[in-house]
């Protein structure tokens, strides 16, 4: 049986891991919800490393149809083709191309399946997808064939909660909310995004962020990904690390809103 | 085994289904809970909850059902801060025979004991088995041995279940949204209008016309695409915010994310007002006058295709709606807001009043307004049987 330990540039808290386990032994999708930047597309990425298994990501967007990730019959081009006589019109698996997970159904070895937010695209999405995800498996009247999974992928899901996902889609998952980690957590991941950090830094650089996390009026709290990226800066502009909670240098890598700089300007003063 | 349980659960708000029951029983067969109590909880939470708002509910119920001794009752803080950094660690011997009588109590009997003890203790204690401490064989007291017990404060090695239950770290996400924004938003479906008068890129492929034109090219492909269709419903939304309304204000604000999330409007336009409409109309749900702009703008600038949804209670101070000279947060107001009301229905084939509040029962006075209201507008409930009516009102010419 398929067991997720965390990975080596990847740091899953103990309850998430839990739930990867559970989904896995129950062979039912994941469903990940947690604040952007938690890192709920790396997970997918590192279940995949820490298995060995091959990824297949299929990213949605507000236009994506269920069908895309099914399959698409290339009618065009078929009709093309008879027009001019091309070999093998009559073959129509020559046409149908497999979507995502289409993809994933007809590996010879289990993948990991990341339906990447999922909340994205129309109301009804996760609808059409539940005989798909539920079975593994769906029908192509065209070549009249069945796509059943030879290996039942391990579905990933995650979702910004832009949208309502409906309550039967709901209930054929296994849920798991990303929480913020709390500084202990975090100091655990950057080290893993940064050899031999300064300590000072290190320390510096985590009080600000929490410090700016908490201030009340601010828009778009910074995430992991953006103290990833700060630290990078500051390491790269080389500025002395006591300066660091005094001036915040750089800090639009971490602030994204004009307002939220001010509000930081306020801070400071 | 625990079926009550579940029926607790449900009774408790949450959704959850005879499927993923069955799911949680599979799951034990199988042994993912890894013989724990800590592990079963974060199994059942993660099948039968399927979103953060609604673990604190689970915390709740979970806590209620297995914790038949939940303490509600205050404990003293003197008490907590012994337990939280005790001053001595006590050595292992321990009368340990001592520690397993404690395994015959009953529920019961220890409740009655600790409340007994919290009466009694004075002092800190660590070791031992009869006061609340650390790392005693008492059944009180946190990091101890014995069997049985309460739990009193502490961090376990093992963060355990009810502990991870009791803190309700979640109680911040909760809504308790009994109203389903998911159900509004299936609701504004209906209004769609399709058209392909758009200024889009032709990307569909438009079959009819491809075999025409095939066929005129005597039968050589030519390939014809049209602009895909889309939805041309603009849409104005009104609100009455503040005084009145703040009772209904969950519900209006579920209102206003389904509006606000259905992105299949071509046009969503949002105005704030209080209790009537006036000469001047908000920008913002706060009312600030830093935010208002004119209402005749509205009416001169915003074309009447517009379908236009309006909410309030629609109860107010008589005056409020038919007197002239209203002074209304500084802008005297010559017209009468009944008079606006009027002018945005003539302007405005397609509206619609939706009412959180239904008309007064004990009438008199202040259904005086709503009745005003009610005969000229077209009032509906804001409910999901009420939007759907009203929806349905709206995309036909009355």
């Amino acid at each position: 049986m398929n067991t997720f330990q965390g990975s080596s540039n990847y740091v899953a808290s103990e309850d998430l891991m839990r739930s990867m386990n559970i989904a896995m032994a129950l062979q039912k999708p994941l469903l990940i919800k947690g604040e952007p930047g938690t890192g709920k597309t790396m997970l997918a990425e590192a279940v995949s490393q820490a298995l060995g298994k091959k990824l297949v990501i299929w990213n949605i967007k507000s236009t994506t149809k269920a069908q895309d990730g099914l399959y698409v019959y290339d009618v065009v081009q078929r009709l093309y083709d008879s027009q001019f006589g091309n070999e093998g019109v009559d073959d129509i698996q020559k046409y149908v191309k497999m979507g995502k997970l289409g993809e994933a159904f007809s590996a010879d070895e289990q993948v990991i399946l990341l339906i990447d937010e999922i909340d994205k695209a129309d109301l009804e999405f996760p609808n059409d997808l539940l005989w798909e995800l539920d079975k593994m498996e769906f029908y192509i009247p065209e070549t009249k064939q069945t796509i059943k999974a030879k290996q039942r992928p391990i579905v990933i899901i995650t979702s910004n909660a832009e949208k309502e996902l409906p309550d039967a889609f709901l209930r054929r998952c296994i849920f798991h909310y990303i929480e913020f980690p709390d500084a202990e957590q975090m100091e655990e991941i950057i080290n893993v995004h940064f050899d031999n950090l300064d300590k000072t830094l290190l320390k510096q650089v985590l009080d600000t962020f929490y410090w700016i996390r908490e201030m009340y009026n601010i828009q778009k709290k910074p995430s992991t990904s953006e103290v990833i990226d700060w630290i990078q800066a500051l390491v790269i502009g080389g500025v002395s690390p006591e300066k660091i909670r005094e001036a915040v240098p750089f800090a639009g890598v971490l602030l994204k809103k004009n307002e939220d700089i001010d509000t930081l300007k306020r801070h400071i003063r | 085994m625990f079926t009550a349980f579940f029926y607790l659960l449900r009774a408790r708000g949450l959704k959850v289904s005879m499927n993923e029951w069955m799911t949680l029983l599979e799951a034990l067969q199988k042994g993912l809970h890894q013989s724990s109590f800590t592990g079963f909880y974060y199994l059942c939470r993660s099948i039968l909850v399927k979103s953060e708002t609604d673990f604190d509910k689970f915390d709740g119920a979970f806590l209620e059902f297995f914790k038949d001794m939940a303490f509600t009752d205050e404990l003293p803080q003197e008490l907590l801060d012994w337990l939280e950094n005790p001053k001595e660690t006590p050595g292992d011997e321990f009368d340990m025979e001592r520690a397993m009588q404690n395994e015959r109590l009953s529920q019961q009997e220890i409740q009655r004991m600790f409340l007994e003890r919290l009466e009694e203790q004075k002092e800190e204690h660590n070791g031992g088995s009869y006061w609340v401490g650390t790392g005693g064989v008492s059944v009180f007291g946190n990091s101890g041995f014995s069997p049985r017990g309460i739990r009193v404060g502490g961090e376990g090695g093992k963060r355990r279940a009810f502990q991870v239950a009791s803190e309700r770290k979640f109680r911040d996400f909760r809504q308790d949204n009994t109203l389903d924004t998911r159900q509004f938003q299936m609701a504004f479906r209906r209004l769609r209008q399709f058209s392909a008068q758009v200024d889009e890129a032709k990307t569909e492929f438009d079959i009819d016309s491809t075999i025409q034109k095939t066929c005129d090219n005597a039968g050589t492909l030519s390939i014809v695409y049209d602009r895909p269709r889309k939805n041309t419903v603009k849409v104005m939304l009104l609100m009455d915010s503040g005084g009145s309304m703040d009772y209904y204000s969950r519900l209006c604000s579920a209102l206003f994310q389904a509006v606000n999330k259905s992105s299949h409007f071509k046009d969503l336009q949002v105005f704030y007002f209080h209790n009537c409409i006036y000469s001047k109309i908000y920008t913002d749900p706060y009312l600030r006058p830093s935010s208002t702009i004119s209402t005749e703008w509205i009416l001169n600038n915003i074309s009447s295709e517009y379908k236009v949804i309006i909410v309030g209670d629609a109860q107010m101070e008589p005056s409020e709606l038919l007197d002239g000279s209203y002074y209304h947060y500084g802008v005297r107001d010559e017209i009468a807001g009944i008079e606006w009301l009027t002018r945005f229905r003539e302007k405005y084939p397609h509206l619609v009043w939706l009412n959180p509040s239904e008309r007064p029962y004990w009438g008199g006075w202040w259904a005086k307004t709503y009745d005003i209201i009610n005969k000229d507008f077209d009032m509906h409930d804001l409910t999901l049987e009420g939007i759907n009516n009203a929806l349905k009102k709206l995309m036909v010419n009355r």
